[in-house]
């Protein structure tokens, strides 16, 4: 078996691996890079709970092959606080409880991330289509949502 | 201190001490953890819903380069077939080892029958389509009044059904029927002006944990045993594992990791003596993950259910008599929650004549797990839907027919016992005050109300505080921290210490490190756990007051404990400064050493919840699909310690009871295998499905409990079922009976008119 | 273990070459949504992944005169940001849109979306609505097939050794057309679809439909062209007579099947109604 050599920026490092064709990124991340902040919870999309970023663009990391990673920049969970500094998201999510088992949490930051760095003022239908693809079992979804409208009402000085 | 006080730190909005670990990644879960040399294993399942195993061939699979060991039934002990009780939960492990790893019989389409571990994921996969099974087929029966027949297939040939008298002669797939209540209901009938008469079905329902069931195992050449993995109890792991395998508790240290959702899913176990057996083959650590797919095929979802309801009312709304048959689907083996479902179905009333007799039934799918008030959603969502059309019936509001019959202190409940103080009219007449119950409805729409019912549970629970000489506290319990436990032990500790909430660290420990904990379950953690860490943490204050009346040469009477300083109880007692809980720490190394408390409890006292709900939906006429409008929840819960998550239990119950009602079931085929298996056609609710969900806690204190906690997780997802289907059935006119209220199902119904 | 190759080729030529030389086992990986969970789970075991995103054709989209040019591994989210596209064609833009999450719209596209051949294939219908045609290459050149004539039957195409759908071309609309795509699923999201339906309409001066395409989803082996949808709307101002026209027409097309997703009574009497439905949107959008 041929194994497929990589290179490309994870979290803004440059980073090397080998993978074999149908190895995921998100067993790359997961089992070789040692970020095992993305979760997988269905390795079919449908959860969202190994959201990354490709290049800027939201996708599930159980949905694109390692290989494809190829000279892409990635980010993931991991890379979303700034030091020691949690971002808007992070805390608000702390302080609003809008996590309970904490399983799903990070692929909602990512995804809701993604949505504010587009656009900072979502109506709350845009953010519950935006994060449709995220699965949450245990909040029904009231005080997520709720964090993801009142960071973005702060992003905008309000 | 009492139910009645202002508190520092109970009832706050903290931020939980394990949430920056979960918002960065940085949390480790099941899956997340790996060892030096791990293994990687993984199961062989059933093709066939029912088959007996004529052969199982594993050799080629052994000889497979990078297989480091095979196991199938035959290499799990055989145990005695009997019901062993252990801390609350009760478990015949002879048939608990067979669905494990199946013996003689696969029951389910799912059944495991074999297991690998190999140095790569992609060489596991290989090894088992290397093991060749050979099967004979046998007829399976999947619904639950199918496999109640005379005729049908039977699961287990010398199955007798318990609680019968006189004991049936013949085999059936029926393990049990059980009996509650009293009066006399051919009286109570006979006494009512409208009786109505319904049978309901539900589907079974998977509690849909996000993170699947994974652990790592280490069988030591010395035969000690290292689990990480998560659950719902560490010590029910290492309780099940130790009799499952045959070895002594003290071999086995289990290690919880974070838990991505349970539900009462992760009561069970599925993996771990799997593990071991690979793993003390091996001699190597081993990793096991379940996929979705095996997850949806082979854990636990709650019961399927056909229930029958009769309730009799004067023309006033006097409830007479109220009568239910509960025939719930238990899978493979006997086990389904038909019992608490037969117990809770009629609890909010207040009935001088009620019945209701449980049949726990067999059928060929995976063996039915707890579920969030396991049994009380189907039942009460039966009774909840009779007694909203016996208001219609009655020209009666649906939440006035509820609070005129309404049970309440002294009310006896229908299975048995009085009720102490409890919240149940205080939910209803909130409910009826609640705008939202007062607001105009559109076209098409439709408001429905239900209430729930849950007992709260007790058990056996261990804690420590530890006081360190800096003047800070580290809480040891033994529950898994399931979604904000961690914050509501440290927010007691915090209260009765005395110290600020962030000098409290607390900890869930593994089962070498502390005492035997029941596992988190029946919303009982808060409420025994944290009964444990409030004695454990006044242990150390009494600790610290002994320590302190020392120092002052008083007796220890004479000091009291009040925000976090000891000080003399009164003018008689001495004129002393007071000391501070960090002053008695720095110095414990002269004054006998370091403080601990600890409690030990199998806590009492557990107070019921009630919970009513207002729903309103919209219906589209053309398409049937329904649109879930608004959403008010309102729940007495004793006390909130930490309201944020006593708001996220309520609204996270609320979703997946609206799942159960609008879209989730299971869906095999002629064939007894499950076609649904995963969660693009297994539809819970994604954030574009749901309102806001709107809170009311309500808080009358159990006075059994330090801060007067009841609990919380269960009875949110109770009245959802009957509060959408009462709503749907006001939208189109039509009753409806049968979950899930799909669009299919719908649309029918309103082409139909039944 | 079955060896899987894979390849990430630069050139259409390049990627035809591979395809024809891989054999009945290679597949394109465009956006991957739906190869990857075949992958995942078995159903499917490739012997060479043939990655197009390297390929600029396949990886834009282009505005000519007279058409619209979306090359087959654009995704969906790319449409979405194309604003003249979307203005033209808000139908066939929303209809991709619609295939799961914002996670799969960074990655699902047309062209996967069509060849995996699911009847239930949100896109199709629309693009069939708007007489999309799709260019294909393979090693005899390059030949122009519309939408409604790729598939065979679930999981089929007419796709030939090597082929492979190059980039999707797309009528200017005529002045006063509108197209629309709905779809009818349990949830809101997630799903996939119980019945689609994609209409396209032309009208004239008075508001009178001059042209006409409708197409439904998920109510046969392959998504429908239904001539007699598009019959009862021509030469009406799409009143309610010609609606109820269409609603029969739409039902009487479909040979649908009973599966986990709906029954046969339903996805024929919905198909109906989002036929009607959407061409009330689409004669909506003539307006503006």
């Amino acid at each position: 078996m041929s194994k497929h050599h990589v290179t490309s920026t994870v979290n803004g490092e440059p980073v090397e691996f080998l993978c074999e064709p149908q190895e995921t990124l998100l067993d790359i991340l997961r089992d070789q890079l040692d970020l095992t902040g993305s979760k997988e919870g269905c390795s079919s999309g449908d959860c969202g709970a190994c959201s990354v970023t490709i290049d800027g663009r939201l996708v599930c990391a159980c949905l694109v092959l390692g290989a494809e990673a190829e000279g892409r920049k990635i980010e993931t969970i991991e890379n979303m606080a700034e030091g020691d500094t949690l971002h808007p998201l992070q805390q608000k999510f702390l302080e609003e409880a809008a996590l309970q088992c904490g399983f799903c949490t990070p692929g909602f930051l990512v995804a809701a991330k993604s949505l504010l760095d587009r656009n900072d003022n979502p109506t709350e239908t845009e953010v519950r289509y935006w994060l449709a693809g995220n699965l949450c079992r245990c909040t029904g979804y009231d005080k997520i949502v709720k964090s993801v409208m009142d960071v973005a009402a702060e992003m905008r000085g309000e | 201190m009492g139910v009645d006080g202002n508190y520092k730190w109970v009832g706050k909005r903290t931020v939980r001490p394990d949430g920056t670990d979960k918002v960065t990644g940085r949390a480790l879960f099941s899956a997340d953890s790996s060892m030096p040399g791990m293994l990687i294993g993984k199961i062989l399942r059933s093709p066939h819903a029912h088959a007996k195993i004529k052969s199982i061939d594993t050799s080629k699979a052994e000889k497979l380069a990078g297989v480091k060991s095979v196991v199938i039934g035959k290499d799990f002990p055989n145990l005695p077939n009997k019901t062993i009780s252990i801390g609350i939960l009760a478990a015949n492990f002879s048939e608990m080892s067979d669905k494990l790893m199946a013996r003689k019989k696969v029951l389910y389409d799912g059944h495991p029958v074999a297991a690998v571990a190999a140095t790569t994921s992609a060489i596991a996969d290989k090894a088992l389509s290397l093991i060749k099974v050979e099967y004979q087929v046998l007829p399976h029966v999947i619904d639950v009044d199918e496999a109640m027949k005379p005729k049908a297939p039977l699961l287990h040939k010398k199955m007798i059904t318990v609680g019968v008298d006189p004991a049936p002669t013949k085999a059936s797939n029926v393990a049990s029927r059980c009996e509650f209540g009293f009066g006399d209901l051919e009286a109570g009938f006979a006494a009512a002006d409208v009786i109505i008469e319904r049978t309901f079905k539900t589907k079974p329902a998977h509690q849909g944990y996000l993170e699947p069931h994974g652990a790592v195992v280490s069988v030591a050449e010395d035969g000690q045993v290292t689990i990480w993995c998560s659950s719902q109890g560490q010590f029910m792991v290492r309780s099940y594992c130790a009799r499952l395998m045959q070895i002594d508790e003290a071999q086995i240290r289990v290690i919880p990791a974070e838990i991505g959702g349970g539900f009462g899913g992760k009561t069970v176990i599925y993996l771990e003596p799997v593990a071991m057996a690979l793993s003390g083959r091996a001699g190597k650590p081993v990793k096991m993950t379940m996929t979705r797919e095996e997850v949806m095929r082979a854990t636990g979802p709650t019961s399927g259910t056909s229930i029958d309801v009769k309730l009799g009312a004067t023309k006033d709304g006097k409830l007479t008599a109220g009568e239910a048959e509960l025939r719930y689907q238990a899978g493979c083996y006997p086990g389904s929650p038909v019992g608490p479902g037969a117990m809770t179905a009629f609890a909010p009333y207040n009935l001088e004549n009620v019945k209701t007799v449980g049949f726990d039934v067999v059928v060929n799918r995976p063996q039915a797990a707890a579920y969030r008030a396991p049994g009380a959603p189907m039942s009460e969502f039966a009774v909840e839907s009779v007694i909203d059309e016996m208001a219609q019936k009655l020209g009666m509001d649906p939440i006035a027919l509820r609070e005129l019959n309404a049970a309440k202190e002294g009310t006896t409940a229908p299975y048995g016992p009085k009720f102490g103080p409890i919240g149940n009219e205080q939910c209803l007449e909130a409910a009826k005050n609640h705008p939202h119950y007062s607001a105009p409805l559109g076209p098409n729409q439709g408001r429905g109300v239900a209430s729930g019912f849950w007992f709260n549970v007790g058990g056996e629970s261990v804690a420590s505080v530890n006081i360190n000489t800096d003047g800070t506290a580290v809480v040891l319990s033994g529950n898994p921290d399931i979604g904000g436990s961690r914050a509501s032990m440290a927010a007691m500790a915090a209260e009765v210490l005395g110290i600020d909430y962030d000098k409290v660290r607390p900890i869930v420990a593994d089962t070498s490190s502390i005492g035997y904990n029941d596992l988190t379950g029946g919303s009982r953690t808060t409420f025994a756990s944290g009964m444990a860490v409030c004695n454990a943490a006044t242990d150390a204050v009494d600790q610290m007051r002994t320590r302190a009346a020392k120092v002052w040469d008083i007796s220890p009477d004479a000091v009291e404990w009040s925000e976090g300083h000891a000080r003399p109880a009164g003018p008689n007692a001495g004129d002393f400064e007071p000391m501070s809980l960090a002053d008695i720490a720095r110095t414990s190394a002269k004054m006998g050493g370091p403080i601990t408390g600890r409690a030990a409890i199998n806590a009492q006292g557990a107070a019921p919840g009630f919970g009513t709900h207002i729903v309103d939906v919209e219906v589209d006429p053309e398409t049937g699909h329904v649109t879930v409008l608004r959403y008010t929840a309102v729940q007495d819960v004793g006390r909130a310690i930490h309201p944020s998550y006593v708001e996220g239990q309520i609204q996270g119950g609320v979703a997946q009871g609206v799942g159960w009602a609008l879209n989730e079931e299971y869906v095999y085929g002629d064939d007894g295998c499950l076609q649904n298996t995963g969660f693009l056609d297994y539809r819970m609710p994604v954030a574009s499905d749901l309102p806001m969900i709107d809170t009311v806690i309500i808080e009358v204190p159990n006075e059994a409990h330090p801060f007067g906690v009841r609990g919380v997780g269960e009875v949110p997802i109770i009245p959802p079922l009957g509060a959408v289907a009462n709503a749907v059935s006001n939208a189109i006119g039509v009753r409806m009976t049968d979950l899930p209220l799909s669009p299919p199902k719908i649309l029918a119904a309103i082409k139909n008119g039944s | 273990m079955a060896q899987i190759e894979y390849a990430a080729p630069a050139s259409i030529k390049e990627a035809v070459g591979l395809m024809a030389n891989g054999g009945n086992s290679a597949r394109v990986l465009a956006g991957g949504t739906d190869l990857l969970v075949q992958l995942r789970a078995g159903r499917l075991k490739p012997g060479l992944i043939v990655d197009v995103k390297s390929i600029d054709e396949m990886c834009s989209i282009s505005v000519n005169k007279n058409d619209f040019r979306i090359g087959a591994a654009v995704c969906g989210a790319e449409v979405n940001e194309h604003k003249r596209l979307k203005k033209a064609w808000p139908g066939v833009c929303e209809a991709l849109d619609l295939i799961g999450s914002t996670q799969i719209q960074g990655r699902a596209t047309l062209g996967g979306n069509l060849c995996n051949a699911s009847p239930a294939a949100d896109s199709v219908p629309a693009l069939i609505a708007a007489s999309a045609v799709a260019t294909i290459a393979g090693p005899n050149g390059r030949r122009k097939v519309p939408v409604e004539k790729i598939s065979k039957g679930p999981g089929k195409t007419v796709l030939k050794k090597g082929e492979i759908v190059v980039y999707f071309t797309l009528p200017k609309p005529a002045p006063r057309s509108g197209d629309a795509y709905l779809r009818m699923i349990p949830r809101t999201e997630m799903d996939i679809a119980m019945v689609g339906a994609g209409v396209s309409l032309t009208v004239d001066k008075s508001g009178t439909c001059t042209a006409a395409r409708v197409a439904i989803g998920a109510v046969a082996p392959i998504v429908l062209l239904v001539a007699d949808g598009a019959k009862a709307l021509i030469g009406t101002k799409i009143d309610d007579a010609a609606l109820n026209a269409l609603a029969a027409a739409a039902s009487a097309a479909c040979n649908p099947i009973d599966d986990m997703r709906g029954t046969i009574e339903y996805r024929t009497q919905v198909a109906g109604v989002l036929a009607c439905r959407a061409a009330l949107i689409a004669f909506e959008r003539t307006r503006s």
